[in-house]
């Protein structure tokens, strides 16, 4: 009865010893597709299975690319042809599809169900809820099924993601949606800027990728400094804010030794400090907004009340010079009204067709900053240098100063409009 | 269908998806007017809005790879025992949103129940952000979810108590472009020979000078071999890195033998204490050994543990390692230290102890 239960099935001995343990196992997924899907599903799983079982033998991978696109656009699919189509035909073409979550992954039921039924019918059944880019990855379509896919997926108001030398799908944290830290608004903010440049996304025609991010506060919940190319991150100017009776039950709750252990000594500037009646003293001047003190105290420490946030560029992977770090380029930015917001969608626009103008072929942007130096991408960009862009000054002594005395002048004058601006305020 | 073929359908170009009709109401209701948040148990987040409307989230781990049957079991829990509305985080974790405290307890009773562990929040060991490998990806020299299945299998009661100094991040990648990320822990490929290059398939298949300028150590040259245009490698140079590997496949990086596996540590994406990090070679040469990795869990989970044992409360691993030393973490951890952990890269010198603090 074993054998009769298995005819036609691939053996898959490798996988199989997947499916126990505590955590959920893709294998046991893909198995019950196999089983229990669709004809289709069933025949495409089954291969599916074979192939990558035979990977796991082989210690190799034997997937290749190619180009496939819906109509309209040029991106946003990634072919895989399968090399070892003789062994398993069924999934010799298995495509995914990358499409644009709602901002910051909210659904219903109903929207799971619907999305799931349209993959049933037109792929493989398999969907990752989400690629590391941030997209809904529908995983597993023959070449002729990804028009009707998409077709279907874009008139539930779905919209294909970025892939190749574009502009890339973005991810913004769970924010404002549930998250008191939220220092401006997330979604708001992600889908103006997406939705301004969305031609890019669609139509690859940039030196490379590049990726927007957008995280509400310093504890940068979608790693917006190590992989995006354009970062922002929530901020606030004004004094953090403190209620001193939270705060004193919280000592009261966890001891003064422990609160100084994990919340005073950990400050990164030494902002902190407990007074004799276990009150905080904060040292607002000295403090750089890293959210430590307001991670641990969440009922009586939170951002101050003038939010907004930080701009940071050139972040991205290894490939091929090495992991890099944005750089501060605006340290704070209003994001309350629409013409704030416009602002920073202008600014995008410059970094972007700075990018596109400058950049080398399968260069990323913090590539290109390092290669022609900081102050020639701010120049083009139109940014004034700032103290916050650096850990310290240069230490090098090789360079051409003899306009120093003008560029200091446009400092002073600088500073001079600002205090000037904050009078009137007054 | 000839009507199709006449007049085919233009995409509607919407972008991306407006997420307040999905949103849960008590979220949307609040949205921006949040005041502060808890973690009742493990798992479980509770936020307290300024109108002190209340929401509980239950978040539980998933499998990220999922059939339509697990995303409808999940449609269905969230229908019966919630409020209709998830949303997922950013490491595929699932989290259902209820406006009713005495919802969790079934939530999280059902959830567990049906095989979804309860967790991943605070100091936990949460899910692994991860890539695609054999599965997916056209460059692999290793699976993704097989790893992180083996890894999660062995991780689970971290993930399903807080009891870690601190979050717990670990990332996999199958080459070392590393899509996977930084983390606290990262597993990713690492090749060990230079590309075996298969000169028949070169000139047809790759634009040669695309891959030469690819080469971060300028090591690719053209050649004619056997009287075809090909490239030829110095192999002294090499860094066995793999670009090259993308946009021309007959530069063949990975072999079952040469692919290895590296472990790396004290990677940090948040700003919170110190400023982020990149993580830092741990061990290298681990074999690449499906269906479980043993080697690999193994280093894993004495790095997990020793980082457990040793550090302070909301240390992450690369300040537990800043305060204790790498001298002291190769103790702790029975990993050697060796020639390659020295930093040869542009700006290495920056990686290097130029001072006279030494710990013993």
């Amino acid at each position: 009865m074993k054998d009769e239960a298995n005819k036609g099935k691939n053996p898959i001995p490798m996988l199989d010893q997947l499916e126990g343990g505590k955590w959920p196992s893709f294998v046991t997924g893909l198995k019950r597709l196999r089983d229990e899907g669709t004809e289709s599903n069933q025949a495409i799983m089954n291969d599916l299975l074979g192939q990558l079982n035979h990977s796991y033998e082989e210690r190799l991978g034997f997937w290749k690319g190619g180009t496939l696109s819906v109509l309209g656009y040029g991106g946003g699919i990634i072919p895989r042809f399968s090399e070892v189509a003789d062994k398993f035909p069924a999934s010799k073409e298995f495509h995914t599809l990358r499409i644009m979550p709602p901002a910051g992954n909210h659904y219903t039921t109903d929207l799971l169900r619907q999305l799931a039924d349209i993959w049933e019918r037109h792929g493989s059944g398999l969907i990752a809820f989400h690629g590391q880019s941030g997209d809904i990855m529908f995983q597993g379509c023959s070449s002729e099924a990804a028009q009707p896919a998409f077709d279907e997926l874009n008139e539930l108001g779905f919209d294909l993601g970025g892939a190749g030398p574009a502009l890339r799908t973005a991810m913004n944290c769970v924010g404002a949606a549930r998250c008191e830290q939220s220092c401006y608004n997330e979604i708001k903010t992600h889908r103006a800027i997406i939705n301004r440049f969305i031609d890019e996304m669609h139509r690859p025609a940039l030196p490379y990728k590049f990726k927007f991010k957008f995280s509400g506060c310093a504890n940068d919940c979608v790693n917006a400094i190590h992989r995006a190319d354009f970062a922002v991150i929530g901020t606030w100017r004004d004094d953090m804010k403190v209620n001193q009776e939270e705060v004193k039950k919280h000592v009261a709750k966890v001891g003064r030794k422990y609160t100084i252990d994990t919340v005073i000594s950990m400050c990164p500037t030494r902002a902190l400090s407990l007074n004799d009646d276990d009150t905080l003293d904060v040292d607002n001047k000295s403090c750089v907004r890293c959210m430590h003190c307001i991670n641990v105290m969440t009922k009586a420490l939170s951002p101050g009340d003038d939010r907004g946030a930080s701009v940071m560029i050139g972040g991205k992977r290894s490939l091929k010079v090495g992991d890099m770090m944005g750089i501060m380029i605006k340290p704070f930015i209003k994001l309350d009204t629409d013409e704030e917001l416009e602002e920073l969608e202008e600014f995008a626009e410059t970094c972007i067709e700075f990018f596109a103008d400058n950049a080398l072929e399968h260069e990323r942007v913090g590539e290109t900053i390092d290669r022609i130096g900081l102050p020639s991408f701010l120049e083009a960009v139109g940014v004034e240098a700032d103290p916050n862009m650096v850990n310290h000054p240069r230490t090098s002594s090789y360079v051409r100063t003899d306009d120093f005395d003008e560029e200091a002048d446009k400092w002073f004058e600088r500073k001079a409009a600002e205090a000037g601006l904050t009078a009137d305020a007054e | 269908m000839k009507d199709q073929a006449e007049k085919p359908r233009m995409p509607t170009e919407s972008g991306v998806p407006d997420p307040f009709p999905f949103m849960h109401p008590t979220l949307k209701a609040n949205y921006g007017n949040w005041d502060w948040h808890d973690r009742p148990r493990a798992g479980v987040l509770h936020h307290v809005s300024k109108t002190g409307e209340e929401v509980w989230t239950v978040r539980a781990g998933t499998q990220r790879q999922m059939d339509v049957f697990t995303i409808r079991k999940l449609a269905d829990i969230g229908d019966e025992f919630a409020d209709g509305h998830i949303r997922f985080t950013t490491r595929s974790n699932i989290e259902f949103m209820v406006a009713d405290e005495a919802k969790v307890a079934p939530l999280v009773e059902k959830l567990t129940a049906e095989g979804f562990p309860v967790g991943g929040t605070g100091a936990s060991v949460s899910m692994i952000s991860h890539t695609q490998g054999w599965l997916h990806c056209d460059i692999p020299g290793t699976d993704a979810s097989g790893v992180v299945k083996g890894l999660m299998d062995m991780l689970h009661d971290e993930f399903v108590q807080e009891k870690m100094p601190n979050r717990v991040r670990i990332t996999t990648s199958c080459c070392q472009i590393n899509c996977g990320g930084q983390g606290d822990i990262a597993v990713n490929v690492q090749y060990t020979k230079p590309p075996k290059i298969n000169h028949d398939l070169v000139a047809n298949v790759c634009e040669r000078p695309t891959v030469v300028a690819r080469c971060p150590v300028a090591a690719i040259r053209p050649a004619m071999v056997d009287g075809k245009p090909s490239l030829e490698i110095d192999e002294k140079k090499c860094v066995c890195c793999g670009a090259c590997y993308p946009p021309c496949p007959p530069m063949q990086i990975n072999s079952a033998e040469s692919t290895k596996i590296a472990i790396w540590v004290g990677g940090k994406h948040s700003n919170a204490r110190s400023k982020p990090t990149f993580h830092k070679l741990a061990v290298a040469g681990l074999p690449n050994n499906p269906p479980h990795w043993p080697e690999v869990t193994a280093v894993v989970q004495k790095i997990v543990q020793a980082y457990k044992a040793d550090a302070k409360h909301w240390e992450r691993i690369g300040e537990w390692i800043e305060r204790i030393g790498w001298n002291r973490f190769f103790e702790l951890t029975d990993l050697a230290f060796t020639k390659h952990h020295l930093d040869t890269w542009t700006g290495a010198r920056k990686t290097l102890n130029t001072s006279a603090h030494v710990h013993f």
